[in-house]
């Protein structure tokens, strides 16, 4: 089972050259819940490919409404953690691309450091974009704060 | 008797419906999963703490006794809503799951290893997995009776599947995800001609229409409270009172006793001899005044209602590109399983919420069943009788609406 080389870890603009900061951005344009979500609609669309053999048991995220996997690759030379998110369902892929802008491309330290409660509280400062269980973000953002604290030295 | 008042006045029962989820009127389309309350059924739990609260069966006092009037009145009313033969054959459980794992408990000493135990593809996992657990505990075998495309019970195939072998046959009444009504008499009747012993799974049929133990002859018949408008944490389990004799008991303590020595101990009569501990008063109460409240409306005009939403929601989903039913028997309750091409049922569910429209979503804890119709899960609405036409036309604009910003 071929795992997604470094280099495809790296084209993931999310967290490399779209921060959190610009997905903030462009929320405070929004006025409603369907410029909103149509939003959030683009930004699942636009989620890098995810290898379809990397789809199993491993990778799947628990606890959510919808299929979720997720994938890391560290890069020891750099320090760096990569992710890989993907869902069948469209919301779900969109809230994914949020947490990767977050949390992707950076140290493990740096992830381990976040706090991931502000991180809720911002989302759902977004106006209708809730952290509940059933969306699957929060079961996202603490496997990647998992897969952070083991890579800690 | 008084008047009956019309469907649509009953709705001002419902006080919860009268509000705005995300700046837009709640719609409630997720009934299948639990009903509301009227008012009715909240005031008598409230007058029952505020005037008559004490424990049941013991007080030397008046309000042991309103107490326990009030909680073995509710028996006695469920025992007319079902048309049992005695109040014996009424036990209170927590819910239609519990009800289940007690029979299934009780019912081992009858099975022998090599003993087949038939359950239906389209049962919710509450009427799965205690047979399996129980199969595992005996030896015994759990055979699949099967559901044909459109959603109805394979009736004729328990021809071939009861053998000299099948002791038990749990099937469920009506689909929680495809809304199909099962000809539980016609099951009830092959399968007692073979001396199989039939439980079945009340939940979503007791909320839409008339059911009469008695007239189906089965022999066990499990409902819950809160998805017939009553509170939740209780339900009921109707078991013939022959077999309930017979079977021993599911837990023990107080209440489910004669008499308790360390030299042995004898168990209470029925139908206490199942109900260990202080039982749920304040909700059996609630259970009376949710069946008060059925018996005082007029349930035919109330079934003819939730059709008419059925018929008007099918009707209306030809026009939304895409959109496929899921369980489309000609003989069903008003809830619509659907799949639209392109989305996920969770991206459905979270954009009519959006739109002050609540519906579930997922697999219906029903796996073995989304499994054989091959889909991960479906998005369902669910209709009652305080639900209206207008919220089913607002349903399909709201749908319209998710598939316009999907494109």
């Amino acid at each position: 089972m071929s795992s997604p080389s470094l280099e495809e870890f790296q084209a993931n603009a999310l967290g490399t050259s779209t921060k959190i900061e610009d997905v903030f951005d462009a929320f405070e344009f929004l006025d409603d819940w369907e410029e909103r979500y149509s939003y959030i609609i683009d930004l699942g669309k636009a989620l890098p490919n995810f290898p379809d053999a990397q789809r199993k048991e491993e990778n799947y995220v628990h606890g959510c409404q919808s299929q979720v996997w997720l994938i890391d690759r560290y890069d020891e030379a750099s320090d760096t953690l990569y992710f890989l998110i993907d869902s069948d369902a469209i919301i779900v892929k969109g809230l994914a691309a949020i947490v990767l802008a977050t949390l992707n491309a950076k140290s493990p330290s740096e992830i381990h450091k976040m706090d991931v409660e502000a991180i809720f509280e911002r989302i759902d400062l977004m106006r209708h974009i809730s952290a509940t269980r059933g969306n699957g973000l929060r079961s996202m953002l603490e496997l990647v704060k998992k897969s952070a604290a083991t890579r800690l030295t | 008797m008084s008047t009956q008042r019309s469907v649509s006045e009953l709705r001002q029962d419902f006080k919860i419906l009268d509000q705005e989820i995300n700046g837009k009127p709640l719609i409630y389309f997720d009934s299948a999963a639990s009903t509301q309350k009227p008012e009715q059924v909240v005031e008598a739990m409230r007058a029952y703490y505020y005037n008559d609260n004490a424990n049941v069966h013991r007080g030397a006092h008046t309000l042991g006794d309103r107490a326990t009037s009030g909680f073995e009145g509710a028996r006695d009313k469920v025992v007319h809503f079902l048309n049992a033969a005695s109040r014996k054959e009424i036990i209170w459980t927590k819910g239609t799951t519990e009800a289940m794992n007690l029979v299934a408990n009780g019912l081992a000493p009858r099975l022998n290893k090599g003993d087949e135990i038939i359950v239906s593809r389209m049962e919710h996992h509450a009427n799965i997995v205690p047979w399996q657990m129980l199969a595992e505990r005996i030896g015994a075998v759990v055979k699949v009776l099967d559901v044909s495309e459109n959603g109805d019970i394979l009736v004729e195939q328990l021809d071939t599947l009861i053998t000299a072998k099948t002791k038990i046959l749990a099937c469920t009444h009506v689909s929680n995800v495809l809304g199909t009504i099962i000809p539980i008499k016609e099951i009830v009747a092959r399968a007692k001609a073979n001396n199989v012993i039939t439980v079945i799974d009340g939940a979503q049929a007791t909320p839409h229409f008339k059911v009469d133990v008695q007239a189906l002859d089965c022999d066990f018949y499990a409902f819950s409270a809160h998805k017939i408008f009553g509170p939740t944490g209780i339900g009921v389990l109707y078991g013939k009172e022959a077999l309930l004799e017979e079977m021993p008991p599911y837990q023990g303590g107080g209440e489910m006793i004669e008499r308790v020595s360390f030299e042995g101990t004898t168990f209470n009569q029925l139908p206490y001899k199942f109900e260990a501990g202080t039982p749920p008063i304040s909700q059996a109460v609630g259970v009376g005044a949710a069946l008060d409240y059925l018996n005082s409306a007029d349930r035919k005009a109330m079934e003819a209602h939730e059709q008419a939403l059925l018929t008007q929601a099918i009707e209306l989903s030809k026009g939304i590109p895409g959109m496929r039913l899921i369980g489309e028997s000609s003989n069903k309750v008003a809830v619509m399983s659907f799949l639209i091409e392109g989305l996920h049922p969770s991206d459905i569910g979270t954009l009519l919420d959006q739109q002050g429209i609540g519906i579930r979503t997922g697999h219906h804890c029903a796996m073995p069943l989304m499994e054989y119709l091959g889909v991960p899960g479906t998005a369902r609405a669910s209709f009652a009788f305080y639900n209206t036409a207008e919220e089913v036309e607002r349903l399909f604009e709201a749908l319209a609406k998710i598939q316009r910003m999907f494109t």
